[in-house]
């Protein structure tokens, strides 16, 4: 490795002795080269302003109109901000939406991730069975979220699920027991924290290979001078090896985010997001997909959806050039 | 994230092929003769695009039994498109906007009536009248410019499902009457089971408990005027029948939200549940009680209005405006209305469905098919089904919520009503 980093500023040095007699800043690339490097640059471009702004854009501008699809561009009426009022308005499902992607931020936040960094430090201690577990908890990550979604309607299902029928078969044996009787997926007031409790056995699986990943990659000496210097195990992990993760850190902070805004697919298999699981990717889509084409009223909500977005990247772009820049 | 980019780009797409599509609709229309060679015979290919997908069950067999029938007396060729049935229905508006089949699956009333306005299908009229096809299957046929844009295949009837055996033992009849209804739910709860099953997780099951207390109670013209945006939603008659819904609640099963109605058609398979409102394809859902079913009609609940209207959807076909084939698509449709395509269907699989066209066989008929076709033909009045009767857009991001709002909070009738109202003063404009 050492040798493979340092070889390459030789060369470099070999080109600049070569082109010493130039003025730095007219550094000027063969023909061929810029060929390449603009080719280089302006696909990329392209798809990206083909596949993302233009998209976007498009959004936006149709979120001030109102259109069921058919026919041409010419049939879409202009409203203005009605779309936007209506939406924040008159339209029930809209704040709960809101609310519930960002009790969705917090929650994977918290939860999963707490859960992973611990799994991952017990595997870690390369206990005996240790390769079965990390399997064993990787494994739901593998998974789709819709057939995640469908793995705990089989527990979760009111009348034929597993977690009521346990329930009932312990209450009538006179062993202490839940109430059989609750609507796991249908209770508003439980079913986005029976949701929240599939994802975060998935999330966690993710988080905790994450972090395995880099506490192999901690130096033993690091520890090992903690231990000469008597700190706990405790101590050691939150001063000394936590801290060294920092890159860990930062990519499960961003992953977090990111699932948490593209949460969709578990709620809109379970139940299309409705009842108490709605968030706001599941309301575009509602609007905009399948016969119910309101294009100017789903727009809005994607508009919304990609306002609430950028806050989060703007704030994780800002952290993560602040690190750039300081090293 | 990447289901919403696709949308946008198919919504792109879609904006861009409609151009093209509604421009080189009337061009191939008109240049239609020399292609379509003719009604049909033989060499002609019509393509079909069925909204099951290949070896989905009975429902694909049996359109691929019509197909296969329709080739073999007429020595036309069929082209089948088979797609699921979800991706069917969730892709139309782009699908009949870009290439589409020549004829296509659909259902009667507004679904249809809104792609007959938007020009996207083709008019019909001129393959009108269909032999042993009756005036109500004419009506539902029939978009708001007067014309024909359909041709009825098979429907089904929604009505209160229950088993034979579970009425026999418990001495209960088929109730007439809203006293006797009331008598047999008391009845049923005191005996300890729940009177009528319920499941509304998806949402849509509960329109058909909506749609018959409003035919009940309102009457259908006022349940077809309120279903096309003419009437007010928080006005006291709608308010009427969720104050009456409210009042009928404790006789369903609990919890209906969680509940698939697949999971609810087993709760009265099983005996726990008396009774189901449900379609006729609740006795996919039953398994082995399926022999044992039998149903009626919701009773009369104001005897002004009577108890002669039902829900009973309609499926057929339609043609789409863009197909290249439009006089062979023609030629087909008409024929996928008449007996003989109902009686290759009957025969290719079961499924209970009755055909519209009442010179159909009625030979491979299950006694609740034989029933459903008593029943319909008794009433006066078939609406849809809610989001067959109304615009898709309110039935499904306004109703389903707001019904969902209702069964969490019987007693916020005022609110909810209110909030219908104003969405819908939204949509429809």
């Amino acid at each position: 490795m050492a040798t493979a980093i340092e070889d390459p500023p030789a060369t470099g040095e070999g080109q600049k002795a070569t082109r010493a007699p130039r003025p730095r800043g007219e550094k000027k690339l063969p023909p061929r080269d810029r060929l390449v490097v603009i080719t280089m640059v302006t696909i990329p471009l392209l798809l990206v302003l083909g596949l993302v702004w233009l998209p976007a854009l498009g959004s936006v501008v149709l979120s001030f109109g109102k259109w069921n699809g058919f026919g041409g561009i010419e049939t879409i009426e202009w409203v203005g901000t009605q779309n936007y009022e209506d939406v924040t308005t008159i339209y029930p499902p809209f704040w709960p939406a809101v609310r519930h992607n960002l009790i969705w931020l917090g929650f994977l936040f918290v939860f999963p991730t707490i859960l992973g960094i611990l799994l991952a430090v017990l595997l870690d201690r390369e206990m005996r069975g240790s390769r079965f577990y990390q399997t064993a908890f990787y494994m739901p990550v593998v998974l789709s979220l819709a057939l995640i979604g469908f793995i705990w309607q089989l527990f979760y299902s009111r009348d034929q699920g597993l977690i009521n029928d346990v329930s009932a078969g312990l209450a009538a044996r006179g062993l202490p027991a839940w109430p059989t009787e609750v609507d796991w997926y249908g209770d508003p007031d439980i079913n986005l924290w029976a949701v929240l409790v599939a994802t975060s056995w998935r999330h966690a699986g993710y988080v905790m290979l994450l972090y395995l990943a880099g506490l192999k990659g901690v130096d033993a000496t690091l520890r090992e001078a903690a231990a000469v210097d008597g700190a706990s195990e405790v101590k050691t992990f939150f001063h000394v090896i936590f801290p060294v993760m920092r890159p860990i850190n930062m990519i499960v902070l961003v992953i977090v985010v990111i699932e948490s805004l593209r949460a969709f697919d578990l709620v809109w298999v379970i139940n299309k997001g409705r009842n108490g699981l709605e968030l706001i990717a599941a309301l575009v889509s509602q609007n905009v997909i399948g016969e119910a084409t309101r294009y100017g009223f789903g727009s809005a909500l994607a508009v919304i959806m990609m306002l609430i977005s950028s806050v989060f990247i703007v704030i994780y772009l800002r952290i993560v050039f602040r690190e750039e820049r300081q090293r | 994230m990447v289901t919403m980019a696709a949308t946008r780009r198919s919504v792109l797409r879609g904006a861009a092929l409609s151009g093209l599509a509604v421009g080189s609709a009337s061009l191939l229309a008109a240049c239609g003769g020399d292609s379509g060679g003719g009604a049909s015979g033989s060499g002609t290919t019509v393509k079909f695009g069925m909204n099951e997908a290949e070896g989905s069950g009975p429902a694909y067999d049996r359109l691929k039994a019509m197909a296969a029938a329709y080739t073999k007396e007429t020595d036309t060729k069929v082209d089948m498109n088979a797609i699921d049935h979800n991706t069917f229905q969730e892709n139309i508006n782009t699908y009949l906007q870009g290439a589409p089949d020549d004829v296509f699956t659909w259902f009667a009333g507004f679904r249809m009536a809104q792609f007959a306005e938007a020009g996207l299908i083709t008019d019909l009229s001129d393959q009108w009248p269909i032999d042993g096809m009756d005036d109500s299957f004419k009506q539902a046929a029939t978009a708001g410019d007067d014309k024909q844009y359909f041709v009825p295949a098979s429907y089904y009837p929604w009505a209160l499902f229950y088993r034979k055996s579970v009425f026999e033992k418990n001495g209960w009849e088929a109730p007439t009457t809203e006293d006797d209804f009331m008598a047999l739910m008391e009845d049923m709860q005191g005996k300890g089971i729940t009177p009528i099953a319920f499941g509304d997780k998806d949402g849509w099951p509960a329109m058909g408990t909506f749609d018959i207390l409003n035919m009940r109670l309102n009457g259908f013209d006022f349940h077809m005027s309120l279903m096309a945006g003419e009437e007010k939603w928080d006005g006291d008659e709608v308010k009427l029948v969720f104050d009456r819904w409210a009042k009928l609640l404790p006789f369903h099963q609990e919890d209906p939200l969680g509940r698939t109605w697949q999971e609810a058609a087993t709760s009265m398979g099983k005996g726990e549940s008396g009774m189901y409102l449900l379609g006729t394809f609740v006795i996919d859902a039953v398994g082995d009680a399926a022999e044992d079913l039998d149903f009626f009609t919701f009773p009369e609940l104001d005897s002004s209005i009577g108890a002669d209207a039902l829900d009973a959807p309609i499926d057929g076909f339609c043609v789409a405006a863009a197909g290249k084939n439009q006089e062979a698509g023609k030629a087909m449709a008409k024929w996928l209305g008449s007996a003989a395509a109902a009686d290759a269907a009957n025969n290719g699989a079961d499924a209970p469905m009755i055909a519209a066209n009442t010179g159909a066989s009625t030979s491979t008929y299950s006694d609740l098919q034989k029933k459903s076709v008593e029943v319909v033909s008794a009433a006066s009045n078939i609406a849809q089904f809610m989001d067959r009767d109304t615009n898709a857009d309110f039935a499904s991001t306004v109703m389903i919520p707001s019904i969902q709002e209702f069964l969490k909070n019987p007693s916020d009738i005022d609110g909810i009503t209110a909030s219908i109202q104003e969405q819908a003063a939204s949509i429809f404009g």
